[in-house]
């Protein structure tokens, strides 16, 4: 049980071990807030897929289960993009992150784990696996956004971090990070990090 | 003339990798060798071409507010623009599902090498990505929908062969080890995202 949560947030992270799910997600890196949104969504759409794809492990056909499985995840990713709608007022939820949230059916991670675990386990374990991965993507997310916000506004969740005598001291906001090639550079440097404290993930 | 502007937008400063990350786990891993990516990226372009006009058309005459008052007075205010996601998806799903067939019959050596990643193209996040902004930029006609779609294929298309022919020089060289294999690839697409990055701000 413990296994299965924390093997997904260490040594078989979804982002920087197994590169799944790259595509949707570091365009909502540039602040905090979207990171965060975003993850919330990915531990929620992969955590009720899985849950859902393993109570109906016995009666999927074979033939058909890659269907089967993107109809439950798109109508989890539904689910999300309505509820996010209804607050997206009250919160402030960018408009623009509705893509993203979208392209969360088509996220690997997702599809991933329904196939490589959900498809064989009973739903309790396969709900957790889900949530784990999730929440290890999720890391990642929320790293690589705390260092391009930090760094490109000088600000965290939108508050001011960096003080504003820095600023009159010389201090500038680096503009490179918050362009969309900087989160790919971070997000090597994250995992040459990793790598390099546990040896045995190192590619030959 | 707008339509080249758009098409060369799309491959360029809209390029749906540099610019917004998507189709990346296909992307990192089939790039290992020139001959198969060309295959993925040619791939790509046709079921871009194809489902993203076939997407616009569901959208505006099914789904948008709006868009089945062709049916009669009552049907003016229907709104099916929830159901997008899924009917986006069934038809890029379809729609690889014949390209896989087309590809194992005539072209058996492309199919064994491409494995795993030629189906997974109905998973690949540029597709899905393609349509969601299609239905974001509100496309006037066909023929533009048919453009953006033909010029992000194009873009992807590049940016994949461009990285598989920068991986293939790179084995000759001393990476550090942590770094190997995918952190390097990271780092390295990162600095051809930064060199795409001179198209931005292009006004056509």
């Amino acid at each position: 049980m413990k296994e299965t949560i924390l093997n997904p947030i260490l040594k078989g992270n979804p982002i920087t071990v197994l590169v799944l799910g790259i595509c949707s997600s570091l365009a909502v890196t540039v602040e905090l807030k979207g990171a965060f949104v975003m993850a919330l969504s990915v531990i929620a759409v992969t955590g009720l897929s899985s849950l859902v794809c393993s109570l109906l492990r016995n009666t999927i056909p074979n033939r058909v289960r890659i269907i089967v499985q993107l109809v439950v995840v798109a109508l989890m990713v539904i689910l999300v993009d309505q509820f996010l709608k209804a607050f997206e007022a009250t919160y402030a939820i960018d408009k623009s992150l509705s893509v993203y949230i979208g392209l969360i059916i088509t996220n690997c991670i997702v599809m991933g784990r329904i196939e490589a675990f959900a498809l064989g386990n009973k739903p309790v374990p396969s709900l957790l696996d889900g949530i784990a991965n999730g929440a290890g993507y999720g890391m990642i997310l929320i790293i690589v956004a705390f260092f391009r916000e930090l760094l490109g506004s000088g600000t965290l969740f939108g508050f001011q971090v960096i003080p504003q005598a820095l600023y009159d001291a010389g201090y500038v906001n680096n503009g490179l990070v918050i362009l969309p090639p900087f989160a790919l550079i971070l997000l090597g440097c994250i995992i040459w990090v990793h790598r390099s404290i546990d040896k045995s993930l190192q590619e030959k | 003339m707008e339509y080249l502007s758009l098409f060369v937008k799309s491959i360029f400063v809209d390029n749906m990798i540099f610019a917004y990350f998507l189709g990346m786990c296909s992307y990192l891993a089939v790039s290992k060798n020139v001959k198969t990516a060309n295959g993925l990226g040619l791939a790509v372009i046709f079921v871009l071409l194809f489902t993203l006009p076939i997407n616009w058309a569901l959208d505006t005459f099914v789904l948008k507010p709006g868009a089945l008052s062709w049916l009669g007075e009552g049907f003016a205010d229907v709104d099916l623009s929830f159901l997008s996601f899924i009917i986006f998806i069934a038809v890029i799903a379809a729609f690889t599902q014949l390209v896989e067939m087309i590809v194992e019959k005539f072209l058996p050596s492309l199919y064994s090498s491409l494995g795993i990643y030629l189906p997974l193209i109905a998973v690949n996040c540029a597709i899905l990505g393609g349509s969601l902004f299609m239905q974001q930029k509100d496309f006037a006609n066909f023929g533009e929908s048919a453009v953006y779609a033909l010029g992000s294929g194009i873009g992807w298309y590049l940016a994949i062969v461009a990285l598989a022919a920068i991986r293939e020089k790179m084995s000759y060289s001393n990476v550090p080890a942590g770094l190997k294999g995918i952190g390097i690839t990271f780092i390295t697409v990162g600095l051809m995202g930064m060199a795409f990055m001179i198209f931005m701000g292009i006004s056509l």
